[in-house]
């Protein structure tokens, strides 16, 4: 096995166990920063697959801004510890239909033939200006329709933690 | 022996696969939101390395899109959380049952 191979499944078996730890972990707090060990090796993962931009662009918006506010919000909730636990009356369904899922999903890798055409495998070349031409050509209307996607995300949030501190007030005032 | 497109699918399920667990069994509402997070996860690495074995870049403009609907994602789930805490004072989601009669 080359160096290449070894740090290809250091890095995967890094994020599959994390991504259990997340799952399988008591206290959140635990489960949100093996989440970050996972986004932090699906993002090598990128980077192994070539696409450097987006390994760039999941450290940014993953790491940096989705994890910390998963991490403000659980720590906006006070009973930190007093995590639930686990389904003990649906853990039986529960198994079922992950079982049934994961019998089609390999049933379905293992059938499809994978046409893999040959040619440049390894080759490294940077991809933001592709991926900037392919967004502003082919992929403009879904690109456009998500910034306002985006701007009604930003609304609705303020929205809804908006309405609380009114009502607080209120409150207070009585 | 090479990485071939088996392995990075392979691996994109078994995220998937962990999250969906996640998700079905655990109860905690900030951990199914993290579940679905890793499912994401698993997807996006489906699509890329989709992108990367067959040459076509459209993969990652798609992992693009799923990013993004993520980060919205996060934003309005967190705060309808966060509303939910503040007025039941609980984190399971077996608790939260208003739309229920």
């Amino acid at each position: 096995m080359e160096l290449k191979e070894i740090i290809f499944f250091i890095l995967a078996t890094a994020t599959v166990l994390s991504g259990w730890l997340v799952v399988s972990l008591k206290n959140i707090i635990h489960s949100a920063f093996a989440l970050l060990i996972t986004f932090f090796g699906v993002g090598g993962l990128f980077v192994y697959l070539s696409a450097d931009f987006l390994a760039a662009t999941q450290i940014l918006i993953y790491v940096g801004g989705v994890m910390i506010l998963v991490l403000f919000a659980i720590m906006l909730s006070e009973k930190v510890y007093n995590v639930s636990i686990f389904h003990a009356s649906k853990i039986l369904p529960g198994l079922l239909v992950l079982g049934g899922v994961q019998v089609v999903l390999l049933r379905v890798m293992i059938e499809s033939p994978w046409r893999i055409r040959a040619g440049a495998d390894s080759v490294m070349r940077p991809t933001t200006e592709i991926l900037g031409g392919l967004l502003l050509n082919e992929y403009l209307l879904p690109f456009e329709v998500i910034s306002v996607l985006l701007l009604a995300a930003l609304i609705g949030a303020v929205v809804l933690i908006r309405k609380e501190v009114k009502r607080r007030r209120e409150g207070a005032c009585l | 022996m090479t990485i071939t497109l088996e392995h990075y699918i392979l691996l994109g399920s078994l995220l998937f696969f962990v999250g969906m667990a996640g998700f079905l069994i655990r109860r905690n509402v900030f951990l199914m939101f993290m579940c679905i997070e890793l499912m994401m996860n698993g997807v996006n690495i489906c699509f890329v390395s989709f992108s990367h074995y067959y040459h076509n870049l459209s993969g990652q403009v798609f992992v693009l899109f799923v990013m993004t609907v993520a980060a919205a994602e996060a934003a309005v789930g967190l705060a309808i959380i966060l509303t939910l805490y503040r007025n039941r004072e609980t984190l399971n989601a077996d608790e939260f049952r208003l739309m229920k009669h």
